[in-house]
């Protein structure tokens, strides 16, 4: 696409959106969890056979179906960002209502999955498979419902008017926590589900 | 961002998990399977990631620093697994 010469080229913001203190503690999040996939990986390495024969067991079609719920919620709150920044905050909130609606059936369906496998007696000393399953699983678990505490407070807080284009600091940080929550999950559901 | 981009993403981030869960469920009939399966689940898994950073989070109008970060990020954890998967081909 050819650019008028005196069209004013968009500069790269410097910081990106939202307190720069959650980017921090995001790099930390992606960290501790690169290192949890790396640790599996390499356990699968060493026990190719019995993490082949394991992944059988799990429901692919449920982590699917939880891959499809966050990526909706993050979407409905890249929606409600963007409505909020546009001096929509009724819109914004109804967004955010979605996606907390998304979140909260992704922890109906991992809850479950988590029964399904308490119920067989699986648990964590049952093979290294299921170690890393549950507790990887579970540390995101964990991480979701931190997420939606977030997302509900984001919520109230704009049903009462208190984000605006002048005002989006909130908003876009705890937005951007929940996409983390959603990019962990995309690297997760390939990883243990399906790679083999 | 405009509203008709995210629902694009929305849209290419559905089609694409699909296509993850195409490869695990009849990868193998088609011949999609053991190392090409793994490429292939690798690059849609970056592709899917790259947009939730790049449009979701919003960082595609932010000086490259802190998208390198997370796409490194991205990157870094792909080429791990891909080792760990060749080691276990061995």
């Amino acid at each position: 696409m050819d650019i008028a010469p005196d069209t004013p080229r968009a500069t790269p913001a410097a910081a990106p959106p939202g307190d720069l203190a959650i980017w921090f503690f995001i790099l930390a999040e992606l960290l501790a969890f690169g290192v949890f996939f790396a640790a599996y990986a390499f356990g699968r390495a060493h026990n190719v056979a019995l993490f082949n024969e394991m992944q059988q067991t799990l429901d692919r079609e449920a982590g699917a179906l939880n891959t499809v719920l966050l990526i909706t919620a993050s979407w409905c709150v890249a929606r409600a960002v963007e409505a909020v920044g546009r001096s929509r905050p009724a819109t914004g909130a109804r967004w955010l209502l979605a996606g907390i609606a998304c979140g909260g059936g992704f922890l109906v369906v991992k809850g479950f999955e988590y029964a399904d496998k308490f119920s067989a007696g699986i648990n964590l000393s049952t093979n290294t498979f299921y170690m890393f399953y549950l507790s990887l699983t579970f540390f995101h678990f964990m991480h979701v419902i931190l997420g939606l505490v977030i997302l509900v407070a984001l919520w109230v807080k704009t049903r009462q008017g208190a984000y605006g284009p002048a005002d989006m600091n909130g908003i876009e940080s705890g937005a951007a926590y929940w996409h983390m929550v959603d990019l962990v999950w995309i690297v997760l559901f390939p990883l243990v589900y399906v790679m083999r | 961002m405009n509203t008709r981009h995210l629902n694009t993403v929305w849209v290419v981030l559905m089609l694409a998990t699909l296509g993850t869960l195409g490869i695990g469920e009849f990868g193998a009939r088609f011949g999609l399977a053991g190392p090409l399966a793994m490429a292939a689940l690798l690059v849609i898994c970056f592709v899917k990631g790259r947009l939730v950073v790049l449009d979701f989070m919003g960082l595609r109008g932010v000086k490259f620093f802190w998208r390198g970060l997370l796409l490194g990020w991205l990157l870094l954890v792909s080429a791990l697994i891909a080792i760990a998967y060749w080691i276990a081909l061995k």
